[in-house]
């Protein structure tokens, strides 16, 4: 499978730290790495090596000390908060460990969230929330809530929320960290074929080896370093 | 979508909801009974007729004036008419059994008060009838008093037991016009004096003074207090909203406590509902994290929380007006010896709302910044 296009993700010397009362804990030290258009990749690492900091960072909801990241040829680290929130809105999906969907609005409402912030009409939207719910195959419970789906399900509305936007990437935190084995399976081969049949990137932070296997590139950090690949 | 969030927000914990606004509506209630209570006691002074003078002794309300002052108030520019009267403060069958009785001259007072309307003929018969009295419509309804019936009270300033009959009910021109007073003839009073306590007759307690227009009430009062100046009895003639605020700043203190009381209820109330959105905030953090990853911004994540805010103070509010007007009238009809009238004002209304929009203002300010201003990866708790 060829999946060596442009980089659409360029990272360059970043680096994060936190402040823990008068110390200061690095997170991330000298990353630099790209990430072609059409790629599956998977962020491995210890627990607090910094993987999902450098997630956060790509996906444009925490900001760097040094170094830049650029998303489809767009500086992000440069970009104010607010501006962050359109570009995010536009360009990225999110997928979380517990799915993150809102328990009061139906599988619908959920997946029609992000198109909320679009000049879609209301008629378009619903083409694309069915149109996402379609690839996620639950057209059939778009008028469940959360708590009437199971986690495997909540998990694919969180996916169709993800896509409806059609964004350049999708960054995925422990997608299947929290569903049994089955479902983690059914998550990864959908996550499997939106890389293949849409084309779509995915970076992927996981701790399952079997969830790493799916990815096309799989990158490990250790204590906020990206060890050779 | 901004809207469906917020409804079904507030509705997510059901029994925490209902609490919130049962608190909310039972101190607005608590609220709006007070003030009314508070408005109530200056119904008197609201309801006062700007061309109504009221004399009484320079000195204090419970010292006489000769009745001889009568034709001399009457010979002064710009008095139309006087009539004059005695707080007569008799009981009926026990003290619990409280209800406004003054004599008066009957004629030139119900000339004065046309506020209280009475049937041609029982005019006539109240008028004719030395012995003869008329009580308000709530006041003969609630001991069953019809016309002709004997009432005897007994005296407390004039001491014995007095006995009138009935010549009429009226009832007031307004709803607010007092209907729990009974009135008689200020010439049995004296006559009966003349012969009990002679010193005690030809006095009276105060006079009414109808003067032509409002403009000229300030120096009709001052002629009248110059006329007896350096008397035996010298006079302070106010209008008669100065009157009657001179009662009720007798009893302002109480009045101030209720007030003060009104509003500690209120604060107590906000302190319980900021805490519930303060609550309801933090467990939401997450939630408010994840619209903000979506795009959403401060302005959305505000509104989302400041509106949940809103919505519980308002349907406690709205619960709370419409409590009030029920509990209105039951204090009217169960406890009519003290509340004769006990009608929920509009304004009260209004204050009751507004009272609920700051409730709910003051509890959502916090959470909503706190809600509006956390940082994605914080919200998310998620540090790999």
């Amino acid at each position: 499978m060829d999946v060596q296009k442009s980089p659409i993700v360029e990272i360059d010397n970043l680096s994060k730290s936190y402040w823990r009362g008068s110390q200061i804990i690095p997170v991330l030290e000298g990353i630099s790495f790209a990430i072609s258009e059409g790629e599956f990749l998977a962020l491995m690492g210890p627990s607090g090596s910094g993987k999902s900091t450098l997630l956060n960072l790509i996906a444009g909801i925490d900001t760097a000390d040094n170094g830049t990241i650029r998303v489809g040829g767009v500086d992000i680290t440069s970009l104010s908060e607010a501006e962050l929130a359109g570009w995010r809105s536009a360009n990225v999906g999110f997928i979380f460990q517990f799915y993150n969907l809102m328990p009061v609005l139906t599988a619908f409402e959920n997946v029609e969230l992000p198109l909320l912030l679009t000049s879609l009409s209301r008629s378009e939207r619903r083409k694309h929330v069915e149109l996402a719910l379609g690839v996620v195959n639950l057209t059939d419970r778009m008028d469940h809530y959360p708590s009437q789906l199971s986690g495997g399900q909540q998990q694919r509305v969180a996916i169709a929320r993800a896509i409806v936007s059609d964004p350049a990437i999708l960054v995925a935190d422990e997608p299947t960290g929290d569903l049994d084995r089955v479902s983690a399976e059914d998550i990864l081969t959908l996550m499997e074929r939106l890389v293949r049949e849409f084309g779509t990137t995915i970076i992927m932070v996981t701790h399952d080896p079997r969830a790493a296997d799916k990815a096309h590139c799989v990158r490990h950090l250790e204590k906020g370093v990206l060890l050779a690949s | 979508m901004i809207l469906k969030l917020i409804i079904r927000n507030a509705f997510r914990h059901r029994l925490r909801t209902i609490l919130t606004v049962a608190g909310v509506a039972i101190a607005i209630l608590a609220f709006g009974m007070l003030r009314t209570l508070v408005g109530l006691w200056y119904l008197g002074v609201e309801r006062s007729s700007a061309t109504r003078l009221v004399t009484r002794n320079a000195i204090s309300l419970i010292f006489p004036l000769p009745l001889s002052y009568k034709e001399r108030i009457r010979r002064i520019p710009g008095v139309k008419s006087v009539s004059y009267g005695n707080w007569f403060g008799g009981i009926y069958i026990d003290e619990k059994h409280f209800f406004a009785s003054e004599a008066m001259e009957a004629r030139s007072f119900l000339e004065l008060y046309p506020e209280f309307l009475l049937p041609p003929e029982q005019k006539e018969a109240f008028i004719r009838d030395r012995k003869g009295c008329i009580a308000g419509k709530k006041l003969a309804e609630m001991y069953g008093w019809k016309p002709g019936d004997l009432i005897t009270l007994r005296g407390t300033i004039f001491p014995g037991q007095w006995e009138f009959v009935l010549r009429g009910v009226y009832r007031g021109a307004e709803r607010s016009t007092e209907e729990r007073a009974l009135f008689f003839h200020w010439d049995y009073l004296n006559e009966t004096l003349k012969k009990s306590s002679p010193r005690r007759a030809d006095q009276v307690g105060f006079y009414m003074i109808n003067v032509a227009k409002p403009e000229v009430a300030a120096d009709v009062a001052q002629a009248v207090d110059r006329t007896f100046k350096n008397s035996l009895a010298e006079t302070l003639t106010e209008t008669e909203k100065a009157f009657q605020l001179g009662f009720a700043s007798m009893t302002e203190a109480i009045m101030i406590a209720i007030q003060i009381v009104s509003y500690v209820v209120i604060v107590i109330i906000m302190v319980v509902a900021a805490n519930t959105m303060a609550m309801t905030a933090r467990e939401r953090i997450a939630e408010y994290a994840t619209l903000k990853t979506l795009g959403f911004g401060a302005v959305h994540i505000g509104a989302i929380i400041f509106g949940e805010s809103m919505v519980i103070s308002l349907l406690g509010g709205v619960l709370g007006v419409l409590l009030t007007f029920p509990a209105a009238h039951w204090i009217e009809s169960e406890l009519a010896q003290f509340f004769p009238y006990f009608s929920v004002s509009l304004s009260t209304v209004g204050l009751d709302l507004l009272i609920a929009c700051c409730v709910g203002a003051v509890a959502g300010l916090f959470p909503t910044w706190r809600g509006a201003t956390i940082r994605i990866a914080d919200g998310l708790r998620r540090i790999g």
